[in-house]
């Protein structure tokens, strides 16, 4: 179907084609959505948030809860402040959540509405707190939306007593659920009391129930948000996502933050198995030994299938410098690593794993690029797998390539919310997805004398 | 719980059968989950679906990436239109302008790609920092031999109807001036999207009884086709909230005149299509519409009651975008023996929830730009079995214990014509009857 993408690469500058990112706002929904009984508000035009509900409801097969100020053109030439007074006293009359978290779209900002008087002036009830965060969308991406609105929520919220709750923050990147609820089996296997933020698990994967849940079980709780500064450390997940969160909570509560790799792969598991050993003196469980074990066999078990084969990673810069780690692990050659978020930091992230295993001269990394550019790059030099979102369908299709789903959004696909992709256990996913992938397609178009029951 | 209150503001919105029309065709409320988009939304749902027009967003990137291939609608050649172009708009250019920008963006696709047709949509931003890309678009036509049309679509600048019409603006500044119309036997089909290729159902019905069509709007169509639009002799209109507009437009200045009509179950499909026959005043035409449509039902029959039994008093919800589908729905429903129980539209107009609240009986509840707080009181309150809806109508549904059908993008199967007669009492059945609903409710 892409057979617009022609061989030739020519000169873009001003052209964006099959980006491979989105807006701030949606980032920032997101980050909302793992604060416990927290409304989402979006601060703009009614399109903006029924395009976040739609896809992430794609994505999650579940309904997202969040409002918007629906501006008219009355309140793009006066302000948005009336919208976002009604908005918020509607949305505390009729939903009826602990918390509104507003964030800000490209017309809000443009116009200059200064949310931090509006809220001030607001008549919030009593007990309930209203938090915003700057989100303009033609800054960053999702990546950065979902980054900001953890800062405004530490913000507005976060305080020290002075004494420590003896707990370990916890910062992660943004993470599927079933992720978040990994990272919570590790920290309560290890026996470490511990804050997750945010905690969208139990929330986007809410079980079926009786009834429908405005506002589901899960999701990091308002106190808990509030005792971040009386956390021993934060550790943060995430060396392109989580500074930004981590340095607010510093200046603010003096909380000192440490931060590691997504723990996507072996070596980044490992590195946050043993960082959360240091922190709390607490030892691995041999459960998770045993996993990490599992997880070495499998590589060796299917290694002759992967070894070697080149592939490209497409995605948000966290999660793919993770997976990248993950597949020079087993041997594999990342030959192209691109995300559409903005940032000089992401390449030189990259070039540092490159030269850990000695690609440096076969792999590249490309920051705010787009899928158009990947297509181009595939079409001169092919790869044997592709890893990325479900946009990565048409190029897989167009060349005929092995595809494995993985990082946000997968619209096309049930379930893959459930699974999880760090961690060992997730670690095991990605070498049987990926495997599975190339023998699929092996099996799919080989000669009938090649075609084995044994492989 | 939150309580499932109404907004005192939202009162007038929402009415009962009887024949009263309910408040509509307004601004959302702010605070509101609101399941309605924008003006950039509406422009381009009309729009995306013109298989060789290159679509540019003129805007920050969310409004491109969030529509990228998200219509669902078929074409039978170029699949340009399923790519995303966006100028993805940054804070440099939000200071100094993005009038440049698009400028270059316009110049890039021309120098690679050779385009006949481009669409610009302007985003919430653009209007508010000073970009004219109405010139921008002049220029290009000035210095390419292409089509530019810019689609006057800001976010705020009203509801979603309010991008209908725009996009409408923007076919008519492409097909107008047109050359002396011909009244070349044949019909325009307007507000069908192809989706699950149901154009191509109703081409082949048309095919049967002899009328051509001339072109689409906008489903499967492209600059050529589009072009031809003037020469037709009757416009017909299915999907009437986005496409009146437009038709009303093309009576005025081409003298094609139009009517309504719409391929959602049995009942409206035949008389549409006798309609057809009867507007365009041929009597060979009228009588291979009676007979082909007589043979259509006659071959239905024996499935229609096959299902019936399972669908039987079932009560069914419907909430769609725009008012003419959910008469046909109510109409199909009627026709399989349920009930309609809820009938809601994010796009209704006054006309159309008269009509509505007229084939309903007085205790079905009528809403305008429903809220889920609003359907799921109503759902649980009317006790309805099955939901027809949109893409955040469906884990609602689910979530509620309902069953549910997509009658919207993302509609799995044609549900137009007789063979969409088919596939829709299939899928609520299928949904209707599912193991999984005993699952429900339980413990381990």
């Amino acid at each position: 179907m892409l057979d617009a993408t022609p061989k030739t690469q020519f000169k873009r500058e001003a052209l964006r084609i099959n980006s491979c990112k989105t807006c701030q706002p949606v980032g920032a929904l997101y980050a909302a959505l793992g604060v416990h009984r927290c409304m989402p508000y979006s601060h703009g035009s009614q399109g903006c948030v029924a395009y976040h509900r739609t896809v992430l409801t794609r994505h999650y097969k579940d309904p997202m809860m969040a409002v918007s100020s629906s501006f008219t053109e009355g309140a793009s030439v006066f302000g948005g402040k009336s919208n976002l007074t009604t908005g918020v006293k509607n949305v505390f009359d009729i939903y009826q959540p602990d918390i509104i978290a507003v964030h800000t779209t490209c017309l809000s900002e443009v116009i200059g509405d200064d949310l931090k008087a509006f809220i001030q002036d607001l008549d919030i009830p009593e007990g309930k707190y209203v938090v915003h965060s700057n989100t303009p969308s033609f800054k960053g991406s999702h990546i950065n939306g979902y980054a900001a609105m953890m800062g405004g929520f530490i913000n507005y919220l976060s305080q020290t007593t002075g004494q420590t709750n003896g707990k370990l923050a916890v910062f992660p990147a943004w993470s599927e659920p079933s992720d978040l609820r990994l990272l919570k089996s590790y920290l309560e296997q290890m026996g470490i009391a511990y804050t997750l933020f945010p905690d969208q698990s139990g929330v986007v994967d809410a079980p079926m129930t009786d009834h429908f849940e405005y506002f589901p079980k899960g999701g990091t709780t308002i106190e808990e948000i509030q005792g971040l500064g009386d956390c021993t450390h934060v550790l943060g997940l995430g060396e392109w996502t989580v500074p930004e969160p981590c340095a607010v909570l510093e200046k603010k509560c003096g909380t000192k933050s440490i931060l590691l790799p997504y723990p996507i792969g072996i070596q980044n598991t490992d590195r946050l198995l043993m960082t959360l050993t240091d922190l709390t003196g607490k030892p691995v469980p041999y459960a998770i030994e045993e996993e990490r074990g599992q997880l070495i066999d499998l590589i060796l078990d299917q290694h002759i299938w992967t070894s070697q084969k080149s592939c490209a990673i497409f995605g948000d810069p966290d999660f793919i410098l993770g997976v990248t780690s993950l597949v020079l692990e087993m041997g594999m050659l990342p030959k192209y690593v691109l995300t559409g978020t903005p940032g000089h930091a992401f390449p030189k992230m990259c070039q540092a794993l490159f030269e850990a295993y000695g690609v440096e001269d076969q792999c590249q990394a490309f920051e705010f690029d787009d899928l158009f550019d990947l297509h181009q790059f595939i079409k001169n030099d092919p790869v044997d797998v592709l890893i990325g979102t479900n946009y990565g369908k048409q190029i897989a299709r167009a060349e005929s390539i092995p595809f494995v789903r993985a990082g946000w959004p997968v619209l096309d696909r049930y379930g893959h919310y459930l699974w999880p992709n760090i961690g060992y256990r997730g670690a095991m996913r990605f070498v049987e997805r990926i495997s599975g992938a190339i023998m699929d397609h092996v099996d799919a178009v080989c000669p009938d004398e090649d075609f084995d029951v044994v492989m | 719980m939150p309580h499932t209150d109404i907004l005192t503001e939202r009162k007038n919105f929402i009415g009962q059968g009887g024949g009263k029309t309910v408040c509509c065709d307004r601004d959302s409320v702010s605070g509101a989950v609101s399941q309605r988009a924008c003006v950039y939304c509406g422009a381009r749902v009309v729009l995306n679906p013109i298989t060789d027009a290159y679509h540019i967003i003129h805007g920050p990137i969310g409004c491109s990436s969030y529509t990228w291939d998200i219509r669902g609608s078929l074409s039978s050649d170029d699949e340009l239109y399923r790519n995303s172009f966006s100028t993805d708009l940054s804070e440099q250019d939000i200071v100094f302008g993005g009038a440049e920008k698009l400028t270059r963006a316009i110049d890039e696709v021309v120098a690679k790609h050779h385009p006949r047709l481009i669409f610009v949509y302007a985003t919430c931003i653009v209007g508010v920092i000073g970009d004219d890309v109405e010139a921008v678009c002049r220029q290009a036509e000035q210095k390419y031999p292409l089509r530019c049309i810019p689609v006057k679509s800001p976010g705020f600048s009203g509801n979603k109807s309010y991008g209908y019409r725009m996009a409408c603006e923007a076919l008519m500044a492409l097909i107008r001036p047109a050359p002396r119309p011909a009244g070349r036997l044949g019909v325009n089909l307007l507000g069908d999207f192809n989706l699950a290729g149901e154009i191509w159902i109703i081409r082949h019905y048309l095919e049967i009884i002899g009328i051509p069509i001339i072109s689409t709007f906008t489903g499967d169509a492209n600059y050529d086709t589009l072009m031809q639009s003037p020469q037709a002799r009757l416009n017909l209109v299915q999907c009437a909230g986005s496409m009146t507009y437009l038709a009303g437009q093309m009576e005025e200045e081409f003298g094609i005149p139009f009517i309504k009509i719409s391929f959602f179950g049995r009942e409206d499909t035949s008389a549409s299509l006798i309609r057809i026959a009867q507007a365009l005043g041929d009597s060979g035409l009228i009588a291979r519409a009676r007979a082909f449509t007589q043979e259509q039902e006659a071959r239905l029959l024996p499935f229609e009651q096959a299902w019936r039994e399972g669908l039987a008093h079932k009560k069914a919800a419907i909430y769609v975008g725009g008012g003419f589908k959910a008469i046909s729905l109510i109409r199909q429903f009627n026709a399989m023996g349920m009930e309609t129980v809820i009938v809601g539209t994010q796009t209704g107009k006054a006309e159309d929830y008269e009509l509505i609240s007229q084939l309903v009986g007085p205790d079905t509840v009528i809403l305008d730009d429903a809220n889920p707080a609003e359907l799921e009181r109503f759902l649980k309150e009317k006790g309805a079995d099955l939901l027809v809806g949109g893409v955040k109508e469906r884990p609602l549904a689910y979530k509620l214990g309902l069953a549910f059908c997509d009658h919207n993008h993302e509609r799995r199967h044609a549900l137009a014509g007789y063979e969409g007669v088919r596939n829709f009492t299939r899928e609520i059945n299928l949904s209707l009857n599912s193991p999984v609903w005993s699952y429900m409710g339980g413990s381990i």
